[in-house]
């Protein structure tokens, strides 16, 4: 059983399909990448697992339990985190208080509690001390540049301790110094606490230097899956990126 | 640092505590107080949904109108005396207001920023219609007649002017304990994006739901305090977009979403409109006063005064940072006064 | 069931004025995504210079038209250029407190004019009334010439959004201001005249209002209300939603006050309203605002 399945999912909006019968299984403790040319389907595929939007049918499960109907908050607090190709901060509140939203609190608490214990700010400034955002955490987040807004976005999900991270085009807009970083970042988290990586990105090398396994995705279905080497030769990759 | 403030705050309470007593001229002074510590009440419970979520509602009157009716009702099927004995029944008409929050907030809350405040304007006029034409229990137009206080001259606007003190000093706690917590954190990742923080793992909904009650508690009791104050109570004063307006006048003056900024906002709208209804009330010209004014404000202070001025002094100190030691905090001297407080940091 | 014939009937006639008034508001909310909390004392500002041009002049309600209709179409485009051009941040709460501030100046102006006295516009279309075939009461002239009005100027603008050039410039600028201005579309030209339009519909609107109801200053407030229910039902932006919208709104609240009772006619306006966007909250022919902030 894989960690994350979606099994045969299709979805629609109005005359376009999006999805059409896309399975994928991510396995844990992998940095899966999923490709593909533009409009074939991935981030609407992301926002289905992430109960951003309905599917019109299939299934996704998530370590065996199903999670097709979940709400964004449940499909989150269960561990699935997951970033934006667009980046997603909030932009009025600093970096370090973006840094408390995510943190996991049980509710009637929520209500009279400070916003931040001191193990919330401990693990929230470590974690602004790994993506080297410390110096400014008392910035307002709308007020840092683009790169180190994506760094935030990708630290803000790390404070719920996720098991999957979805990372939607994570090298986008950014310069190679950066993407560097982020890669150092991802096979960290990777390789010493197990994290698992599903990776939708344009950059074929930041892809098939990182990931383990790719799945290419083509007009809403999944066309292949393999490892990088094994899709750099596939002929219906080829033809699905270069063809008519 | 932290002392200073405290002394700073508790000037200002001994200042508001002994100022109809000690420091006001005469009754209409009084007076214009009392009105303005109850809008100093509503707006900043209102704060507390609409300026920490940014769901900005326009039909908080429809609480404060409950609230009153609540009040007089009660006061009048238990024949309860004037004087002193109505005031325990505020907290009855807080929750009230509470609870029929809980339905409303429920149905406008599924909508989204603009047709949320079409929807809550709606809800204004639907209640207004209701309290008057339901004749059989608010008597409609006709008004209802609260309790006669048996105080006399000179000490009559004192108990309301002490009890609506009272209920704004824990209205202005309950907001800023919820500034600085979990929940109010939740709320202002709401206002920043919404789906971000669904995504996050926040409960939107339950917490915009929650302030939603939380905000119409307070205001039911200023709408009470109000009518009492009045001495009868009319569905088109209560139920009344001219309140709606007024409250959100004095947040955006002051500045949304801080806890000092409606404070501020209360002080200078309440006394102005009091004025201009005195002055040139009844033909038209306080409207085109008001109005002008209030056009002026929103087009050259958009942002109101306490966040305006909150950024002008940090740019201030960002200027003046470049010339001290980074690893030295500035002195006490060059903090912002308590008022400016924005949250979290100091 | 005749008064519920009577109803349907007068419905179908004013719910066309409600539709103009209701046009204008969606219009202006499509193309410059503000709500005119303004349009409401827009309308009686239409009926009191329609009141004023009879009175002093003793010039015919829809001759006065022709004055007034361009009169407000000029006041609109100054408004959206001196006040509402300059909001750029929290663009749409700004604006309800900006409009419902010019709303609040003009009911003062009003007020100290006009006095809170009510009025109501006169002719002799207004008093007499024509024998409705087939049926068993009788319609005032001004109802029918209404609608005429209604269906001519409707007709007139679904021409100017739907057959024009400038139209086509103001369906670009609904649809996305940005890419509208990167080919060309002078976008805030666009606004200023949508405004104005949106204005000179309220001036026509507001003569049929002042002749078929009683108002005064304070008129304002239901009828703002109305609009905006009418505009969230059908969906905000959207004209059609607009015109079905009043109709089927306004044909409720007249059958609801014939058959029923007058005081509750509004009150069932906001209770459609709150039930339907239970179910729907997009209203009728609206957008759902979904992930945009």
């Amino acid at each position: 059983m894989s960690l994350l399945e979606v099994q045969t999912v299709s979805k629609a909006f109005g005359g376009i399909q999006a999805l059409t019968t896309c399975s994928i299984n991510v396995e844990q403790g992998t940095i899966t990448g999923l490709i593909g040319p533009n409009g074939s389907g991935k981030t609407t595929l992301f926002n289905v697992i992430t109960g951003y939007e309905r599917v019109d049918r299939g299934n996704i499960r998530f370590m065996g339990q199903d999670i097709t109907r979940a709400t964004p908050d449940r499909v989150f607090s269960l561990g699935i985190g997951r970033t934006f190709q667009l980046t997603r901060i909030f932009p009025r509140l600093t970096v370090l208080e973006n840094m408390h939203i995510s943190a996991k609190r049980e509710r009637l608490k929520a209500l009279f509690s400070s916003w931040s214990s001191t193990q919330e700010q401990a693990l929230a400034l470590e974690l602004l001390a790994f993506v080297n955002l410390l110096r400014h955490k008392d910035t307002p987040a709308g007020n840092l540049s683009y790169g180190q807004k994506k760094l935030l976005e990708f630290a803000l999900i790390l404070v719920a301790q996720p098991q999957v991270i979805l990372l939607d085009e994570p090298a986008g807009g950014v310069n190679p110094t950066m993407i560097n970083e982020l890669v150092g970042h991802i096979r960290t988290l990777n390789e010493e606490q197990g994290v698992t990586f599903l990776v939708v990105e344009h950059n074929m090398e930041f892809v098939m230097g990182l990931c383990h396994t790719v799945n290419v995705m083509h007009r809403g279905t999944k066309i292949a899956e393999g490892s990088p080497d094994e899709m750099r030769k596939n002929p219906a990759v080829l033809e699905a990126y270069l063809g008519a | 640092m932290k002392f200073l403030r405290i002394l700073g705050l508790l000037v200002i309470v001994a200042f508001v505590g002994i100022f109809p007593v000690g420091i006001a001229p005469n009754d209409a002074v009084n007076s214009v107080a009392v009105f303005t510590l109850i809008g100093a009440i509503t707006v900043v419970s209102w704060n507390i949904f609409s300026g920490y979520t940014g769901y900005i509602s326009l039909g908080h009157s429809v609480f404060y109108g409950f609230g009153a009716y609540a009040f007089a009702l009660a006061s009048q099927n238990w024949h309860i005396p004037g004087g002193w004995d109505p005031f325990l029944l505020l907290p009855l008409a807080g929750l009230v207001a509470g609870a029929v929050a809980l339905p409303l907030g429920w149905i406008a809350l599924r909508t989204r920023r603009h047709t949320f405040v079409v929807i809550t304007i709606a809800f204004v006029f639907i209640f207004q219609l209701l309290a008057t034409n339901l004749q059989g229990i608010t008597n409609g137009s006709g008004g209802v007649f609260m309790p006669l206080t048996p105080w006399t001259d000179g000490y009559t606007d004192l108990p309301f002017y002490y009890v609506a003190f009272a209920v704004l000093l824990v209205a202005i706690f309950v907001s800023w304990r919820i500034r600085h917590s979990k929940f109010g954190l939740g709320l202002l990742a709401i206002r920043d994006d919404e789906d971000r923080a669904l995504g996050l793992g926040v409960k939107t909904a339950a917490f915009k739901l929650t302030a939603y009650m939380i905000s119409a508690v307070f205001v039911g009791m200023a709408g009470a305090i109000f009518a009492y104050y009045v001495g009868i109570l009319y569905p088109q004063f209560s139920f009344d977009p001219v309140v709606d307006i007024t409250i959100a006048l004095m947040a955006f003056l002051g500045g949304l979403g801080t806890v000092a900024g409606p404070l501020i906002g209360a002080l200078f709208v309440i006394p102005l409109q009091q004025y201009l209804d005195l002055q040139f009330g009844g033909n038209g010209v306080n409207l085109m006063i008001y109005g002008a004014l209030f056009l002026a404000i929103i087009l050259v202070l958009p942002q109101g005064i306490v966040p305006s001025l909150q950024s002008r002094w940090r740019a201030w100190r960002a200027s003046r940072n470049t010339t001290l030691d980074s690893g030295k905090r500035a002195t006490n001297q060059e903090q912002p006064a308590f008022l400016i407080e924005r949250g979290g940091k100091g | 069931m005749t008064l519920i014939l009577e109803g349907v009937l007068l419905g179908i006639l004013t719910g066309g004025v409600y539709a103009l008034m209701a046009s204008g508001l969606t219009l202006i909310f499509g193309v410059l995504e503000i709500i005119n909390i303004a349009q409401g004392i827009l309308v009686v500002l239409g009926a009191y210079l329609s009141y004023w041009l009879a009175q002093r002049f003793h010039i015919d309600l829809f001759v006065g038209l022709l004055l007034t209709i361009p009169a407000m179409f000029l006041l609109g485009m100054a408004i959206e250029w001196a006040f509402i051009r300059r909001l750029s941040w929290n663009r749409v709460t700004l604006s309800i407190l900006v409009t419902f501030a010019i709303a609040i100046i003009i009911e003062g102006a009003l007020e100290f004019f006009f006095t809170t006295n009510l009025v109501q516009l006169q002719a002799w279309y207004v008093d007499k009334s024509i024998k409705v075939p087939f049926l068993d009461f009788y319609m005032p002239y001004i109802y029918i010439f209404a609608f005429v009005l209604s269906v001519v100027l409707l007709g007139s603008l679904y021409l100017l959004v739907y057959r024009t050039t400038f139209g086509r410039c103001l369906r670009a600028s609904m649809q996305n201001r940005t890419a509208a201005s990167l080919i060309g579309i002078n976008v805030p030209q666009v606004q200023m005249i949508t405004f104005g339009i949106g204005v000179a519909l309220a001036a026509a609107g507001g003569m049929v209002f002042g002749a078929t109801n009683a108002f005064n200053p304070a008129s304002s407030y239901d009828l703002i209300s109305r609009l905006l229910v009418i505009i969230v039902l059908g969906g905000m932006g959207s004209l059609g939603g607009a015109l079905i919208g009043s109709v089927v709104m306004i044909i409720i609240s007249d059958v609801v006050v014939l058959a029923w009772d007058p005081i509750w006619a509004s009150t069932v306006f906001f209770v459609i309203l709150v039930l339907l966007l239970l179910i729907r909250p997009q209203g009728l022919f609206g957008r759902l605002e979904g992930r945009k902030q």
